[in-house]
């Protein structure tokens, strides 16, 4: 898996959270919680979901890596030991 | 045999439409069972069967509009399969609807007669699928036609479904929309709040509480624990209410018709927000007594469903009191409007760092602003305080919820 996957997959578990947002106009760096007007347990339920998905362990002091999906691809690829594709 | 009818999701409802049935002839079905899917004015509702038995015929087609009250399928209840009915009494058969208990059981028609809707493979497929698979497929859109089963007599477990999730993730185009009318759900809550404001006396009280111990307990239990069984403040929070309106039971229950009457069960309104402008308050049932994982587990699951809009019917309509959270954003106040005919609504503001007087010390901790909108006409200011201060005092002892 490769950082080209994984923005996929965060792009397809966001999506599942927020289905009528345009996720491809979405700015890399915003906060996702203030961009996709996102609450604590829709948080929670992306971190199961990417958990789910790449069975990568991500425990609660971490989150703030992820608040962004530039944050949240740099953390994953480091996470999988991804080097860069 | 008994008939299934289009159930009333709230006062308001004249019809529903019809747009998915999850079960065809012949298949099995008991109480609580999830048996079709029906697009209302507050968005798409899935419809729980109150019977066991055997679904015996479907009467109403897909996409068919129909009034409150009409037969949607017929179901051979188990009593009738026991042929029960011959040895009852007279007297109780004479009390019981007539409609429930015909003198003979009647014979199932043939198969060809009696599957004139829906039979598409993805309906056959959900029969044969763990509760867990289904809920994983519905999150993500997986089609069902892709995976393949390896549970007891081919049928598709949770793993089956993780499998074709890693293989080949689900593309974009294949996302349904979320069924959700904004439009009609901001007629609905239009039309419930000027009524709570033109016939509920409200009043309201506010308290402040040191969150901090909660924080710190919750830090320390999610530390060890994976996503998926992680806490979160608003389970502690409801579960605070809950028992707090076990004991005060002139905040849960309802006024109608001139009078008060207090509910027997705990049955949590949660108010969620739809993004892009929209409200619903669906029950968490029991929630007083639900264990506080378990709690957590259903409020998760509550919000995922209600965000996209697949809320069931038997949530709709029975919320003894509802609970409203601001979250992590916002403001530190709510003042709610209590949702009739429900006689409270508890509010809880975001969480906050304040100077605060620990043991004679001025330090920094976490405070949070917890508010009760009561109606007057049930209870006062001083019952309301007691009722705010046992909801505040429960939630500092977390590791007792």
């Amino acid at each position: 898996m490769n950082e080209t996957d994984i923005r996929t997959v965060l792009q397809e578990e966001l999506g599942n959270i927020a289905p009528e947002m345009d996720l491809q106009k979405l700015d890399p760096t915003a906060d996702l919680r203030e961009a996709l007007d996102i609450d604590s347990m829709d948080f929670l339920n992306f971190v199961v979901a990417i958990h789910h998905r790449l069975g990568v362990d991500i425990p609660e002091l971490d989150y703030p890596k992820l608040i962004t999906l530039d944050g949240a691809a740099t953390y994953l690829k480091s996470k999988l030991g991804v080097s860069k594709s | 045999m008994v008939e299934f009818r289009m159930p009333s999701l709230g006062a308001d409802m004249e019809a529903g439409t019809l747009v998915e049935w999850l079960v065809k002839p012949g298949d099995r079905v008991k109480r609580g069972d999830v048996v079709a899917v029906v697009e209302t004015q507050k968005g798409a509702i899935e419809i729980e069967v109150f019977e066991t038995g055997q679904i015996e015929q479907i009467l109403v087609g897909l996409n068919s509009k129909v009034s409150v009250g009409t037969p949607l399928a017929r179901i051979q209840t188990e009593v009738i399969d026991k042929a029960d009915v011959a040895v009852a009494p007279a007297a109780t058969v004479a009390e019981v609807p007539p409609r429930a208990l015909p003198a003979v059981p009647q014979p199932s028609p043939p198969a060809s007669m009696v599957l004139p809707v829906v039979t598409a493979p993805r309906v056959a497929s959900i029969a044969r699928m763990s509760p867990a698979a289904r809920r994983l497929a519905d999150m993500h859109r997986v089609d069902l036609a892709t995976v393949t089963g390896s549970g007891p007599g081919g049928a598709i477990i949770r793993a089956d479904v993780e499998r074709r999730l890693v293989a080949a993730p689900v593309s974009a185009e294949k996302k349904r929309s979320t069924g959700l009318n904004l439009d009609a759900m901001r007629t609905a809550i239009a039309a419930a709040m000027a009524r709570s404001k033109r016939e509920i006396p409200h009043y309201y009280l506010e308290h402040q509480i040191d969150v901090t111990p909660c924080e710190q307990w919750l830090t320390r239990i999610n530390a060890s624990r994976p996503p998926e069984n992680r806490m979160l403040m608003a389970a502690l929070a409801a579960k605070s209410v809950a028992l707090a309106a076990r004991r005060f039971t002139a905040f849960n229950g309802f006024y109608r018709d001139g009078k008060y009457e207090a509910a027997s069960a705990v049955h949590l309104g949660i108010a969620i927000a739809i993004r892009g402008g929209g409200l619903a308050a669906p029950a968490l049932h029991d929630a007083d007594r639900l264990p506080l994982d378990e709690l957590m587990a259903r409020m998760r699951d509550l919000v995922q469903r209600t965000r996209a809009g697949r809320i069931r019917s038997s949530e709709m309509a029975d919320s003894t009191i509802t609970v409203s959270s601001l979250g992590e954003r916002g403001v530190e106040t709510l003042y709610g409007v209590i949702y009739p005919p429900q006689v409270a609504l508890v509010g809880f503001g975001k969480v906050v760092l304040r100077p605060w007087l620990v043991d004679g010390a001025v330090g920094p901790r976490s405070v949070v602003t917890i508010t009760l909108a009561a109606d007057h006409r049930v209870s006062d200011g001083h019952a309301g305080a007691l009722f705010l201060a046992e909801i505040g005092k429960l939630l500092q002892e977390s590791e007792k919820l």
